[in-house]
């Protein structure tokens, strides 16, 4: 059965396929991000080969790496966006792409998000926020609801969950859009345009742990997460005419931002010209 | 802007920028050009005393040769973006002090566990902790040693002088490029922070050596294999359509993780070290002054082994048959010249700017009937040629 799949499904070009299965658990909302990247990859005709995809720990940076068939650096917990911003600046030409897990890179991670943000640098951040440190055994995380209940918050989460993209967008970055797993042609449209964009771009994607969240939280089978996505999903147009208790547990969804804003690596290159300039260091 | 292929253009820039002669100049400058000299056109760093004028001096000079300074916002991001620059072709460095040194340790361990090709220059300052920021010391010695975790070979310089500074980050640069390794040089905030003269050479007297990198295919679909027998894998670059896999995870020889195979494990934390021993002849280095009929040893390094060699001078004068024994590369562990000598040795002075650390290294190396005795001085201030000759002539 398994085999079938693997062949008839159109985007196995672009996996390692002697990494596969994936280690992901059944109803794991990463396979539906692998397939949203791949399917904006093919989309942009991008080439593999110009592509270096960097994740730092947690189950969602297996997602690309090892899965996706590009050059991948696996790094470590939280410092996925500081090992491509070196990847970058080498490789300017290259798409330079961070999968990783909400835990990951915004909580011990939260300092190179921001940083790479404002810098600017024209990386694509693909956040996969399922609320939850799953691969430790679904432990209270920044991003874990007001409430929720979790390994480490038995009672109750009494703190409250970081709002991502308000705050990379309030950060600087180029494009910030958030989406669900229940939003997949708008979650592949996103990423596709962050992988256009000149400059950051993160796509946030709300995703379902059927198995560490939800089964602790009166939703244990993966349907039920999405439903729920969908139920208190709000677009960001009417999010704007709502009060902080409307909008309290909804989900924003849409684009924050897409603007123009000198890039990193652009102005780097434009700095090293000038400079070379200045001391007449140019070749006649 | 990667010197590999472009080197005509880098040496005329080199040449042009730095004239060959005497400069008055730092230590911290000393290591800045002496990488820049190396090849280094990639520098990630967070600003930290006594090392930051590594830091300016390499933002000021880089974008000249096309190189490329960050300021990241801490030193975990630097060494993580190093690392990641590296796996684009970049030779490259960063510069911190002990709290910094601390901070990166982990990814130190990245790249030992990745193999990958990085100088990180620790100028040492008293601690622990917050200590005495501004002042220099020698207690990183172990800290470079074992600050990471799990079995891993590491590789050590320590220069002596601001012209020793210069020459062993080039060193250090062709270490780690020939061992696909990081190499850490332990420097300190006393020479950092000397200003003397200090002679840049042209740049046809300094050796640049480069990573080996695939030969064909095969050899790039095993980033972590050992087609040539030395244990230094070749590395297949990013950038370069191999869709080359590197996580620190345990890995096989193609790069994609097993960490449940314990000989999967075995063979490649063996073959990493293996690597490191058996090249010795890559990274061993030592400098030895009055050995041959030395009844007292002084054994120092870093910015000590200065006032122990003007000590040992002192002594000689007044008769006493003392030598001088300085390890420059300090890890691995010159053990087998210290063994030789110390089977000569009535007594070993071990001098440097800590409570004893290196002397536990070489009391490894000595017999039990020589007397072992640890000079040290902590403060900030260095030790003094007096202090260590009241030493020898106590044990005379």
């Amino acid at each position: 059965m398994a085999k079938k799949i693997y062949s008839t499904y159109p985007m196995v070009k672009y996996l390692r396929k002697e990494a596969l299965p994936t280690a992901l658990c059944p109803g794991c909302g990463g396979g539906t991000v692998l397939n949203a990247f791949a399917n904006a990859i093919d989309g942009l005709k991008i080439d593999p080969k110009d592509l270096v995809v960097v994740s730092g720990i947690g189950c969602s940076a297996w997602i690309a790496s090892p899965y996706f068939l590009a050059d991948t650096l696996h790094t470590t917990h939280g410092r996925a966006i500081a090992f491509a911003t070196g990847v970058k600046v080498g490789l300017p030409d290259k798409k330079v792409v961070v999968i990783s897990g909400d835990g990951d890179l915004a909580s011990i991670g939260g300092n190179h998000l921001l940083h790479a943000a404002r810098r600017n640098i024209d990386i694509t951040v693909i956040l996969v926020n399922n609320f939850i440190y799953g691969m430790t055994g679904g432990q209270v995380a920044p991003t874990t609801p007001f409430g929720a209940k979790t390994t480490t918050s038995p009672y109750r989460n009494i703190e409250h969950p970081l709002k991502i993209s308000e705050t990379v967008a309030a950060a600087g970055a180029s494009y910030v859009a958030r989406w669900t797993t229940a939003h997949v042609y708008q979650l592949i449209e996103s990423i596709k345009k962050a992988l256009q964009v000149k400059g950051f771009s993160l796509v946030e994607v709300i995703s379902q742990c059927p198995v560490q969240f939800g089964r602790r939280n009166k939703m244990k089978e993966p349907a039920e997460m999405l439903r729920w996505f969908l139920k208190n999903s709000v677009p960001i147009s009417r999010a704007r005419n709502m009060s902080p208790e409307e909008l309290e547990g909804k989900f924003v969804i849409g684009e924050f931002v897409n603007r123009e804003r000198p890039e990193f690596t652009t102005e780097l290159n434009k700095l090293i010209d000038e400079v070379q300039e200045h001391f007449g260091l140019k070749e006649e | 802007m990667i010197i590999r292929g472009n080197e005509p253009e880098q040496l005329r820039l080199l040449r042009k920028l730095y004239k060959p002669g005497n400069y008055f100049m730092q230590g911290n400058e000393a290591v800045a050009y002496g990488a820049l000299f190396a090849g280094c056109r990639f520098y990630a760093g967070y600003p930290i005393t006594p090392s930051s004028e590594i830091a300016e001096t390499m933002a000021r000079e880089l974008p000249k040769l096309g190189g490329y300074y960050l300021q990241m916002e801490d030193e975990i991001g630097s060494i993580a973006a190093m690392v990641g620059a590296s796996w684009t072709g970049f030779k490259v460095m960063t510069a911190t002090a002990g709290p910094g040194f601390s901070l990166m340790q982990e990814n130190l361990g990245y790249a030992v566990m990745t193999e990958t090709p990085l100088v990180l220059v620790d100028v040492q300052r008293s601690g622990p902790s917050t200590g005495q920021a501004t002042k220099g010391a020698q207690g990183d010695f172990f800290q470079a040693r074992w600050g990471t975790h799990g079995d891993h070979p590491i590789v050590a310089v320590s220069p002596t002088s601001g012209q020793d500074a210069f020459w062993e980050t080039i060193r250090a640069f062709n270490i780690a490029e020939k061992l696909r390794t990081p190499v850490v040089v332990l420097f300190d905030g006393v020479l950092a922070h000397t200003r003397e003269q200090i002679k840049i050479p042209d740049v046809s007297e300094v050796e640049i050596t480069y990573r080996k990198l695939p030969e064909n295919e095969e050899e790039a679909r095993l980033p972590f294999g050992d087609p040539h027998g030395d244990g230094v894998p070749p590395m297949p670059l990013f950038g370069h359509g191999y869709f080359t896999h590197v996580t620190g995870s345990t890995h096989k020889e193609t790069g994609l993780r097993d960490v449940y195979t314990p000989e999967v494990h075995d063979r490649l934390v063996r073959r990493i070290h293996r690597k490191i021993e058996k090249n010795r002849e890559v990274y061993e280095k030592y400098e030895e002054h009055f050995t041959d009929d030395a009844e007292i040893l002084v054994v120092s390094w870093g910015v000590t082994a200065r006032p122990a060699l003007g000590a040992v001078l002192r002594a000689r004068e007044e008769g006493i048959k003392a030598g001088l024994f300085v390890p420059k590369t300090v890890h691995p562990f010159p053990a087998e010249r210290m063994r030789e000598l110390g089977k000569r040795a009535r007594a070993i002075l071990v001098a440097e700017m800590n409570l004893g650390q290196m002397i536990i290294e070489v009391e490894r190396y000595v017999n039990d009937d020589v007397l072992l005795k640890g000079v040290n001085k902590i403060g900030g201030v260095p030790l003094t040629v007096e202090e260590i000759l009241r030493e020898i002539r106590g044990v005379a």
